[in-house]
């Protein structure tokens, strides 16, 4: 069924197809209307999910990680000071090994207080053990969030799902909705291999020495590695159910760039605009965009990258000292492979600061004039 | 009349617990009462430790173990997780000590309490923070030593008193309980297992490390705490309708309380009388509470 609706509305709608068997809520903007609708749903008997009205994000996270342990489907959404204050407890999800899918609408932290769009909350829980995933659309939110329950259920870690604050969140978009039967065929419902049971008990989450713990650590990377291939395939599973597919990168109009702009949510959509009307005026510019960023997909960000002189990096996030989080990854991701690819580091758009056609034609402009960067950090669109 | 005490254990010999811990034998008295249908959720405190490390556990039930100021919440989405798969029979039992509850946990147990959420909360009140090396918690007695309470500048602070926000959410059940009156701590956590919705059974636990006094009067000053009224035995029912539990027959000075335990060694005897004072208006404003509502 095709429906115009807005970001937090798709995130609920794919929350609800993938049969969520338990939603632990607390509200703050943007992701509000998401746990609002969420709410409508349950009431209406749309949806058969308990629903826990929780008294904090950590509380939260805390409630999805008591019902995981007893084997049960778990959602909850949340955003910038509320994703900070689950700090903790993503550690601790992670730690545990439990499938939980949390959407975060990516919002700016404060202070000072700002509630729109840039991704510095959810990269600053990059460490902690969950998979990430960062959406153009309201189509792919919806979409993600069932393949995100799919491959987290398989490998036992986590997954942040994440749509751009207000420019998809509160933008009505047309999104097919899928038919609960074809998403029932394609994920089922969940079977945990370890529960609290009191059949069989264990102890979950006890002590680990240091003769032990390391190892603990080993195989959570270990199943990290993993998601990148289960993610694939699992996308391409979805393909042949839905016709949608996405990729873990996507490189656009890539073929014989001599220059790729790197960029993930919502400036791709305006990046593939300039992209095409640089080719329509016979410029071989191309952009990847990065929609999984943990794990990092080293092997596939490289592969697109290395046929390119130049690649200019387009973060809306800062890690303060060093710079924007992506250009730091991708630095990473080609060093040592023999490359002589000039990285261009641009930050822009904090803070919900509109990122226009005309930034990325600057950003275009100012890589091409230069043949390595002048600058460790470009700032686009800041006021003079 | 004599209470039946189930015979079956469900928790096992040889913990690392330390000799004479009333933490440990409030649990093994809890778990025999509650049974095998039981899922303990522990928070960062004693017991972290005394469930044992992987590969081992000391309890015969499952156990989960959570983040400091979560076991109220966790237990939430464990309970309601058993419901949506059908075992509605089985107790969750978040057991936390008394700072998981009355300083860093508070805020979860507010929320579970205020939805009202069917779950046992049983916090083993021990006085301080014992498993990082007695320091104070809002559960220290005024003028108790604790190691961030030095001898030159004790507790300035009372007890907070932890029934009375219980009571104040109007939860269906809450009690105190002493590891001295195991018949009372049994009855009282029967209760509230056929109790729906939220209940909270505050025990007090000696630690003799942390109270400086020897193993072997962990219980003696378990039953001296109820005995000179300093922890009164009473349960709170919705919120309104108060029990005293037991009226001791005579009277005990605090100070036969005080006296075994270093953490109180450096009062002067003005300060224990301030504190006898203070014990009685206590137990006053307990009495009157329950003659309003009777």
């Amino acid at each position: 069924m095709e429906k115009v609706i807005v970001g937090n509305h798709a995130v609920a709608y794919g929350a609800m197809l993938s049969r969520v068997q338990l939603v632990a809520a607390y509200p703050i903007s943007p992701q509000t209307t998401i746990i609002e609708e969420l709410s409508e749903l349950c009431a209406s008997g749309q949806m058969k999910s308990e629903y826990i009205k929780v008294e904090s994000e950590h509380s939260a996270m805390a409630c999805c990680i008591g019902a995981a342990s007893v084997g049960v489907r778990t959602f909850t959404a949340t955003s910038a000071q509320g994703l900070a204050l689950m700090h903790e407890e993503l550690h601790w999800a992670a730690g545990a090994r439990l499938p939980i899918v949390m959407v975060d609408v990516n919002r700016a932290m404060s202070p000072p207080w700002n509630m729109w769009c840039d991704q510095t909350d959810s990269l600053s829980q990059r460490d902690t053990g969950w998979l990430q995933f960062y959406c153009e659309s309201n189509q792919e939110a919806l979409d993600t969030i069932i393949q995100a329950y799919k491959i987290s259920e398989e490998i036992l870690l986590p997954s942040m799902v994440m749509l751009d604050g207000f420019i998809l969140s509160h933008t009505y978009e047309l999104v097919d909705i899928p038919n609960q039967e074809t998403v029932d065929r394609f994920l089922p419902r969940f079977q945990a291999k370890y529960k609290l049971d009191i059949e069989d008990p264990h102890s979950f989450g006890g002590a680990f020495l240091p003769e032990i713990y390391f190892e603990q650590r080993y195989k959570m990377q270990g199943a990290m590695e993993e998601g990148k291939k289960v993610a694939k395939r699992v996308d391409e599973e979805f393909n042949e159910v839905f016709g949608r597919k996405y990729g873990i990168v996507e490189d656009y109009r890539c073929e014989e760039a001599d220059l790729i702009l790197v960029t993930s949510g919502t400036i791709a959509s305006t990046t593939r605009e300039v992209i095409d009307a640089y080719r329509s005026q016979g410029e071989n510019v191309g952009m990847l965009k990065i929609k999984m960023f943990r794990p990092f997909p080293a092997d596939e960000v490289e592969k697109v990258l290395s046929q390119a002189k130049k690649v200019a990096v387009i973060d809306r996030n800062i890690s303060y000292g060093q710079g924007g989080i992506f250009a730091q990854e991708i630095k990473s991701a080609l060093f040592g492979k023999g490359l002589d690819t000039s990285i261009f580091c641009y930050v822009t758009g904090l803070g919900g600061r509109d990122v226009t056609p005309e930034i990325i034609q600057d950003i275009i402009e100012y890589t091409k004039e230069n043949d390595r960067p002048l600058k460790e950090i470009n700032w686009m669109g800041l006021n003079k | 009349m004599k209470m039946e005490i189930p015979k079956e254990e469900y928790l096992y010999s040889g913990t690392i617990a330390c000799p004479g811990c009333g933490g440990t034998l409030a649990m093994r008295y809890a778990l025999q009462t509650l049974g095998k249908k039981t899922v303990v959720v522990i928070p960062a405190c004693c017991w972290t430790n005394i469930a044992g490390f992987f590969p081992s556990t000391s309890l015969k039930v499952p156990i989960l173990h959570t983040a400091f100021e979560t076991a109220a919440i966790a237990a939430v989405g464990v309970k309601k997780g058993l419901d949506i798969l059908g075992q509605k029979d089985v107790s969750v039992l978040a057991w936390a000590g008394d700072g998981g509850t009355f300083d860093i946990g508070i805020q979860a147990i507010s929320g579970a309490a205020e939805r009202n959420d069917d779950i046992i909360y049983i916090c083993y009140d021990n006085e301080a923070y014992m498993n990082t090396g007695i320091q104070r918690s809002s559960a220290t007695p005024w003028g108790s030593w604790t190691s961030t309470t030095p001898f030159d500048q004790p507790k300035d602070k009372p007890k907070k008193n932890i029934i009375e926000i219980m009571a104040a959410h109007r939860i269906p059940y809450s009690a105190t309980a002493s590891i001295a009156y195991p018949e009372d701590l049994k009855r009282k956590i029967l209760k509230a297992k056929s109790t729906k919705g939220m209940k909270f059974v505050h025990i007090l636990t000696p630690c003799p490390p942390g109270w400086r006094c020897p193993s072997e009067l962990a219980v003696k000053l378990a039953r001296l705490a109820v005995q000179t009224k300093i922890f009164p035995l009473y349960e709170v029912e919705n919120g309104k309708k108060y029990t005293i539990n037991l009226i001791p027959e005579r009277k005990v000075s605090v100070k036969e309380y005080m006296k075994l335990q270093g953490r109180f060694r450096h009062l002067k005897e003005e300060q224990i009388n301030m504190i006898q004072r203070n014990v009685e208006m206590e137990w006053r404003n307990l009495l009157r509470k329950t003659k309003s509502i009777s």
